[in-house]
């Protein structure tokens, strides 16, 4: 399994460890997944190793087109250090992998893309990818995300520079305050708490993380939790809600497709979705009694199966288990009363938006 | 008190067997967020599940230590599942069975043993 440059502080910090994505990573820490879930949700700041995630720098003259070109975005008008939310398609309009790129300037991006993708899109990004631009992995960084109400305070402590003014999904070069290394702060995130992803040197990693840690505010979170805080946000998960089957607009990431970009890989099948609509969706679940729905369990209606679990856990916020899934749209419809079958026994659940909780971003500064 | 090497618990009085899983198993497992309990009357022989504890990430089956016929269900598990783990011996206990055949208590670990065993496993 390969390692990120805070192995060892999670063992310090008494970790359990799980292989994801070919990494040794934390999954929870001795308070648990549920408490680390509600020391976020409930205005506290977790602290979590997103290492793994594939970082890189894409240069060269026409970057911007290029990247129009693999997304369904306009990189060609984007703002300077606008961090996109977007897709890789493929040419039937399938999903490759949900990425984050920032544009630095109009000839320099920043790429942050699931670890689990990682050499599925390297490969992919490689195939498509003009002569004249540059793909480098930013191997020597590491990705630290702080979440929660109170994360500008904190990180602020530790960086030379004024973030007050950084705006939702934004990226700032700064400082750090201990040795004046260069450092991204992005406010972005994957709970629906304010928050920033932190891209900073190997070599610095360990000891930021540590400092975070002194915080008596502050927890380190493992992925556990962070599986169940993006669920009760809706966020997809790619290789569970999200593939290379399913296109942007069935998963509900119409928002994604540029309404200025009309070339791009597999246009032809996701313009006229995004038109028209599509056949299928995805929703989210509810259960309404107890149980715990998880993915690839059956989803029933008047006694047919409907469809399946894409992703599935216990909410601490909500007290009952949630989960996502693709539905017919001739089938399945907000409020519908279902069934989830768990083991032998059915139990009563209804269909609802997959966002089950209202993100605590937007009321970052402007 | 007896134990399985599956982390089960079992006390025995009067013929009728509490039933429960260690606190080494609650711990492993993580809090608990809930219990599919057995039916009561439902007959299980030694070795078969006949329960279900779940945390945030997964489900584990609980197995009877005995053969035995479901007396009584611990009905505050439903609403605090969390009790296995914070009291897995007592307010924790997850079902009481009249015993058909105990003769598998032989092959239980008492108390001293089962320590031993824990230690051997980490």
């Amino acid at each position: 399994m390969k390692q990120t440059a805070l192995n060892n502080a999670h063992k310090q910090q008494k970790a359990k460890m799980v292989e994801f994505a070919g990494y040794e990573m934390p999954i929870q820490y001795p308070l648990g997944m549920l408490k680390e879930h509600e020391w976020v949700r409930n205005g506290n700041v977790g602290i979590f190793d997103v290492s793994h995630m594939g970082q890189f720098i894409v240069e060269g003259e026409n970057c911007a087109e290029f990247l129009s070109k693999i997304t369904p975005s306009n990189f060609i008008i984007s703002k300077e250090y606008l961090a996109k939310y977007t897709v890789l398609t493929n040419e039937k309009g399938g999903i490759i992998d949900d990425l984050i790129i920032t544009k630095i300037n109009q000839n320099k991006f920043f790429i942050v893309l699931n670890a689990a993708c990682k050499e599925k899109d390297i490969k992919w990004i490689q195939s498509q990818i003009p002569q004249n631009i540059e793909f480098e992995e930013l191997t020597e960084k590491s990705l630290i995300a702080i979440q929660g109400q109170d994360s500008e305070n904190i990180l602020s402590q530790l960086i030379n520079e004024n973030i007050s003014d950084l705006p939702y999904m934004n990226l700032q070069i700064c400082t750090l305050k201990s040795n004046k290394s260069q450092i991204f702060v992005s406010r972005v995130g994957y709970t629906g708490e304010d928050g920033f992803e932190v891209s900073i040197a190997n070599n610095d990693a360990e000891k930021f993380w540590l400092d975070l840690s002194n915080f008596n505010e502050i927890e380190p979170i493992g992925l556990g939790a962070r599986d169940s805080l993006r669920l009760e946000m809706g966020y997809p998960l790619y290789g569970h809600d999200l593939s290379d089957e399913t296109s942007p607009i069935e998963a509900g990431l119409s928002w994604v497709v540029s309404k200025t970009n009309d070339n791009f890989i597999g246009c032809n099948h996701i313009i006229p979705q995004k038109a028209n609509g599509c056949d299928k969706k995805r929703l989210g679940v509810k259960l309404l009694d107890r149980g715990v729905a998880r993915e690839g369990f059956n989803v029933i209606k008047d006694n047919k199966t409907i469809g399946k679990l894409t992703s599935g856990g216990f909410s601490p916020t909500l007290k009952t288990s949630i989960g996502q899934g693709y539905f017919k749209t001739t089938e399945a419809k907000i409020g519908d009363e279902v069934f989830v079958e768990v083991r032998n026994r059915q139990i009563k659940a209804e269909i609802t938006s997959p966002t089950f909780l209202q993100a605590k971003t937007k009321t970052a500064k402007k | 008190m007896k134990f399985t090497k599956d982390h089960e618990w079992v006390k025995i009085e009067d013929n009728v067997a509490t039933v429960g899983i260690s606190q080494y198993a609650a711990d492993a497992l993580g809090e608990l967020v809930y219990v599919e309990l057995p039916e009561i009357s439902a007959a299980y022989n030694k070795g078969d599940a006949f329960a279900v504890v779940e945390s945030s990430k997964s489900a584990s089956d609980v197995y009877l230590p005995i053969s035995g016929e479901v007396l009584e269900v611990n009905e505050n598990l439903n609403s605090e599942p969390e009790l296995i783990n914070n009291s897995s011996y007592e307010n924790g206990w997850i079902a009481k069975v009249k015993v058909v055949d105990d003769s598998s208590l032989e092959d239980m670990m008492g108390e001293a043993a089962y320590q031993k065993y824990l230690e051997e496993l980490s």
